[in-house]
């Protein structure tokens, strides 16, 4: 089989499995969709004065948890369980270049993340009034193919670090709901202390958040290019990606 | 053994050593098994089969030691190679979200000539289970797809680690069956047990392996020679009654209310000792004649390279 045709094969394999496993599927499909519902719910929707209803706030930052969700938090754990349970190990022992199996968890990310984007998008347009300005769409595709690439790769290395299947959750969530609330997810950064969000800035969920806000500001003109965002992505996916190529076992640690 | 050209040997491996840190698992074995042969590397836990099979397979990197796999060693083999080879780990669970028939087709797109998967569930006898998640199958079927996933690439060498360990009688019968079918389909096969029985039962030839050396290889039968196959006249001594000739010799081990005749040849000694209970009347309550079992033949092999090889 070619290249492309074994990368095909395996990414409808692995979005099979994801859609199969109850735990990836709700944190990272239903989780967002009711904190959408949730955060309307609680701080109103009314229309500010500008003619933008107060969710086009709210839609980037649930992209962001989405996002991380199907790639990174759901990398970490679906691959540590992998890794214990053999089937990495049965894998490479297989004549599928391992390359191909590591690009597909990463493209199988990028295409949940591009089905929630569409989905959150769609949702906030037909009942919450979220605005979307087609001239941004370009910002947006390029933000959400390195955010989910960055966070793929961030997935990746971080299961060099997690010693089990059950350690994975913990591990996963100690790192990234402290991150959520610095990095402007469920608390805008205008609300939160200066230092908190010097500190979040440190981070990538930041930064993918912000590239997402240019993509929703209704008073944007033309297409945003927020560059110095993009740029924190890709240190951040590169470091990882370095991190993963060194140290990924494939081989259970018990 | 050794004489054979490379090309009828499937595997050919000389002085092998692995160890981890300062512990030396794997202390220079040599192993070869020809092409279609069904090879039983029997060996208590911790004795190094593992070790020395993932060797083989490319998992693990040998310290020193020549290796040829198909005529490849394993740890600078291409990924053609494992089109070549199918693996069986000793732990390794299928992938639960998916199905028996699912889990044999994504693995079988891995392989350039794959064989049909409808054709391997039935060869491990899955057919039956095909549509269910793997996660509802028994410890049984799951090793069976294991087995499957092994074989549907098609390959001329399976490995086989510990396939039946932690299985019911019944369970292991039915697994023993799958196995047997691989030598009809002309395959080689190097597994690994601590079942003496199976590797009776299912192997060509064995290799006893104990504390990283291999201390026997030969058919089931040959082993048996190779020990020093001692026979036991054995019966329930009563300390009070009459005792039996001392030119016998007998004796009474610690512990134990059985007196016990053993030697190489007991037949006289039997036919005097029961011409002296019946010149006496002396009763011989539960006597017995035994000869060494395989499995007496596998504990003393294994129980004795401490002795053999000092560390």
């Amino acid at each position: 089989m070619s290249t492309a045709s074994q990368l095909k094969h395996q990414v409808d394999f692995d979005l099979l499995i994801f859609r199969r496993n109850p735990a990836a599927s709700f944190f990272t499909v239903i989780l967002p969709i009711i904190f959408l519902v949730i955060f309307t719910s609680i701080f109103g929707n009314e229309t500010l004065d500008n003619g933008a209803t107060v969710a086009t706030l709210y839609v980037p930052g649930i992209l962001t948890l989405a996002i991380v969700s199907a790639t990174a938090v759901n990398l970490a754990m679906s691959m540590t369980a992998r890794r214990e349970r053999g089937i990495l190990k049965r894998v490479r022992g297989t004549p599928l270049p391992p390359r191909i199996f590591i690009l597909s968890q990463a493209l199988t990310g990028i295409v949940i993340s591009t089905m929630m984007t569409v989905l959150i998008t769609v949702i906030g347009r037909i009942f919450y009034g979220v605005a979307f300005n087609l001239s941004t769409l370009p910002t947006l595709i390029i933000s959400l193919a390195l955010g989910a690439g960055a966070f793929s790769a961030i997935g990746l290395a971080l299961t060099t670090i997690i010693p089990s299947e059950d350690a994975a959750p913990a591990v996963t969530n100690a790192i990234m709901l402290p991150l959520y609330f610095v990095s402007g997810v469920f608390i805008p950064d205008s609300q939160v202390p200066g230092w908190v969000s010097t500190v979040g800035n440190i981070f990538p969920v930041a930064h993918l958040n912000q590239a997402l806000q240019g993509s929703f500001d209704p008073f944007v003109d033309g297409t945003p290019w927020p560059t110095d965002h993009w740029l924190v992505l890709a240190l951040w996916g590169g470091f990882s990606a370095v991190i993963a190529i060194r140290y990924f076992r494939w081989t259970p640690r018990r | 053994m050794s004489a054979l050209p490379p090309s009828k040997l499937a595997i050919d491996a000389a002085d092998l050593t692995k160890s981890y840190g300062d512990i030396e698992v794997v202390k220079g074995i040599d192993l070869q098994v020809r092409t279609g042969e069904i090879v039983a590397f029997l060996g208590p836990n911790g004795a190094g089969k593992t070790t020395t099979i993932e060797i083989l397979e490319g998992f693990r990197e040998r310290d020193s030691g020549q290796v040829q796999v198909l005529g490849q060693d394993p740890a600078l083999a291409p990924l053609a190679w494992r089109e070549r080879v199918g693996i069986v780990l000793q732990e390794s669970e299928p992938t639960p979200e998916l199905t028996a028939l699912e889990s044999l087709k994504m693995q079988a797109a891995y392989y350039d000539r794959p064989r049909d998967p409808l054709e391997i569930l039935e060869l491990v006898g899955l057919s039956d289970s095909r549509d269910q998640r793997t996660r509802k199958l028994s410890g049984g079927q799951k090793r069976r797809l294991d087995l499957g996933m092994a074989l549907v690439g098609d390959p001329e060498l399976v490995f086989l680690d510990e396939p039946t360990t932690g299985f019911d009688p019944s369970a292991r019968r039915e697994s023993w069956v799958m196995i047997e079918a691989l030598r009809e389909l002309g395959k080689t096969v190097l597994l690994t047990t601590h079942y003496m029985d199976e590797a009776e039962h299912l192997a060509d030839r064995i290799l006893v392996i104990a504390a990283g050396v291999i201390v026997a290889n030969g058919t089931a039968a040959e082993l048996a020679e190779q020990v020093h196959a001692t026979s036991r006249i054995v019966w329930r001594y009563d300390p009070d009654g009459l005792q039996p000739p001392n030119q016998l010799d007998w004796s009474v081990p610690d512990e134990s209310d059985l007196a016990v005749i053993s030697g190489d040849d007991v037949v006289p000694k039997l036919h005097t000792l029961v011409g002296w209970a019946v010149d006496n009347d002396v009763a011989l309550p539960e006597l017995e004649v035994t000869r060494p079992t395989l499995e007496d033949v596998y504990l003393q092999l294994t129980n004795s390279p401490s002795e053999a090889t000092p560390a």
